[in-house]
């Protein structure tokens, strides 16, 4: 079940092109409608969290298979100012509140 | 019924192209071929990911190395903080993956055939070609350096692997009390900071075994070109009185009988010169004609990593002509390459691609042992500008050097070659 705030944020992002695609639903292959788009921004965090977030250098750590609401809450926090950090609070300032949810549930969804 | 050689090729272009619609498979119960040019981090990653998301793509990587050395921490162990143990890894992790490493040069491309022929003797044909050449010293602009018994006696040092040892045994051959110079080139290069982490390195080794001795910095830059502010701290904090750094200073030749770099106004001896020269993309783009800008860089569709300019060929790392604000870094090869990955795989298939594409860059410096600092940035594709553009208010720098960070890089360091290579 898709929140209303992801459909509000595709149709902001996407506009009608992907708009088309959700009346289209699961046959038409749209980019954002994807497991491709949470992929593609999850893998911006593998260089150094490890290929699916499973880290082989201790730190930082591992994030594959971290429960979705507490990695979102944890990337929120950096994002706000509100945990502090070293690159994390920079790095969480560069994407929506979306494609952070979108990132939480990539690995959460991965087997540690 | 028979058919001819010539219709047989003809018929074999032909699912080709129906490959490339999405509709047929090449044959061979592979969904197409992808051949990636160069093991370095950004075609190592490459093929991992389009072999990792598509295992039904044969992919191929040519290097003409046995195994990867990593130039990221290698200024580590021109000061003994770091071994060449630490730096190295061999491709048996691509291997594992299914992916086919061959060791050999690739010397030419033919785009119309969309073939690749290797020094070796044989072709490799792909429906997609990567290219991720690295970088080529430009030695014809310095004359005196332009010879291999020269090249063998002033070192770049800036490919990590022989040099890296050659350049440190120098150093520890040099008397106390010597001067080390080190040239830098005008941006853009290889890795922005790390000639200034360089001198940090050579300078925390003078100070534990030569503590006399000097470093001359001739930057070509007109002030350092990466983290100036954290980096002038660290010299001044760790290295008081040694580090003499003479913006505007770049080389014009080198006397390497005298010992001797030559720039505009004056000359600078020293007991160890280190040269890095100019650079470009390297020999194979140059050769396949994929480069569009200053004779140097490989101009691409950064959405796909595609050449501007030869289709079908995408290009990766240090090669291409940067988007701005985009350093020429191990980070940003690594996550091209996810990009370019996912591209290809797409375009194979014939599905979407990612419309707007995201990339990170996170570059570790060692001021010291252990000490670190950091720069990071997040870019991401701009259909309104048609390139990557940097997500404003994200990214920064480190406050001051930490151990922290030290820690950090290590586990970076780790988990970048993980990542790329098995």
């Amino acid at each position: 079940m898709k929140s209303q705030w992801q459909w509000e944020w595709r149709w902001q992002r996407a506009g009608a092109w992907c708009a088309a695609g959700l009346i289209a639903g699961a046959t038409a292959p749209v980019f954002a409608q994807d497991a491709n788009a949470a992929r593609a921004l999850a893998a911006t965090c593998f260089t150094c969290h490890g290929t699916d977030g499973r880290s082989v250098g201790g730190v930082p750590p591992s994030l594959a298979g971290q429960g979705k609401a507490s990695l979102y809450q944890q990337l929120k926090d950096f994002k706000e100012g509100k945990r502090p950090g070293t690159i994390m609070p920079q790095q969480a300032k560069g994407y929506t509140d979306a494609q952070l949810e979108l990132i939480a549930g990539y690995f959460a969804a991965v087997k540690p | 019924m028979t058919i001819s050689r010539r219709e047989f090729m003809q018929w074999s272009a032909a699912m080709g192209a129906t490959a490339l619609a999405g509709c047929a498979s090449t044959g061979g119960g592979s969904a197409g071929r992808v051949v990636v040019i160069g093991a370095g981090i950004g075609g190592a990653t490459a093929a991992k990911y389009v072999k990792m998301w598509a295992p039904d793509i044969d992919v191929t990587v040519v290097e003409r190395e046995g195994g990867f050395i990593s130039c990221p921490i290698s200024n580590l162990v021109l000061a003994g903080n770091a071994t060449m143990t630490d730096i190295s890894r061999d491709y048996s992790g691509l291997a594992n993956r299914g992916i086919h490493v061959v060791r050999d040069n690739a010397v030419a491309i033919d785009p119309a055939a969309k073939t690749v022929r290797l020094a070796g003797g044989s072709t490799l044909g792909y429906d997609r070609l990567i290219v991720s050449p690295g970088v080529d010293f430009m030695y014809d602009t310095i004359p005196g350096l332009n010879n291999a018994a020269a090249q063998n006696q002033v070192l770049h040092a800036w490919k990590a692997g022989p040099q890296t040892l050659a350049l440190k045994k120098q150093l520890e051959s040099m008397r106390d009390g010597g001067v080390y110079v080190m040239h830098i080139p005008l941006a853009p290069y290889r890795c922005p900071p790390g000639p200034y982490e360089r001198i940090c390195q050579v300078a925390d080794y003078f100070k534990r075994a030569k503590p006399k001795s000097k470093i001359i910095v001739l930057d070509s830059n007109p002030d350092l070109v990466s983290k100036a502010g954290l980096f002038r701290g660290a010299w001044n904090n760790l290295y008081k009185g040694m580090i003499d750094y003479r913006p505007n200073s770049e080389i014009v030749d080198v006397d390497v009988k005298g010992m001797t770099i030559k720039l505009q106004f004056g000359d600078v001896k020293g007991d160890v010169l280190n040269v890095v020269p100019p650079q470009r993309a390297g020999e194979i783009a140059r050769q396949a004609g994929l480069i569009t800008a200053n004779n140097r860089w490989c101009g691409l569709d950064w959405k796909t990593c595609e050449s501007i300019k030869v289709p079908g060929v995408h290009v990766l790392g240090d090669a291409t002509l940067s988007a701005n604000a985009m350093p020429k870094s191990a980070s940003m090869a690594n996550q091209h390459a996810k990009v370019c990955a996912a591209a290809v795989i797409a375009l194979i298939k014939g599905q979407p691609v990612n419309p707007e594409p995201m990339i990170m860059n996170t570059c570790y410096s060692f001021v010291d042992a252990k000490n670190v600092i950091h720069v990071a940035s997040v870019h991401a594709y701009s259909e309104a500008d048609k390139t990557m553009t940097v997500v404003k208010g994200a990214g920064g720098l480190s406050d001051k050097p930490s151990e922290l960070e030290g820690h950090y890089a290590w586990g970076w360091a780790k988990n970048i070659w993980a990542d790329s290579l098995t």
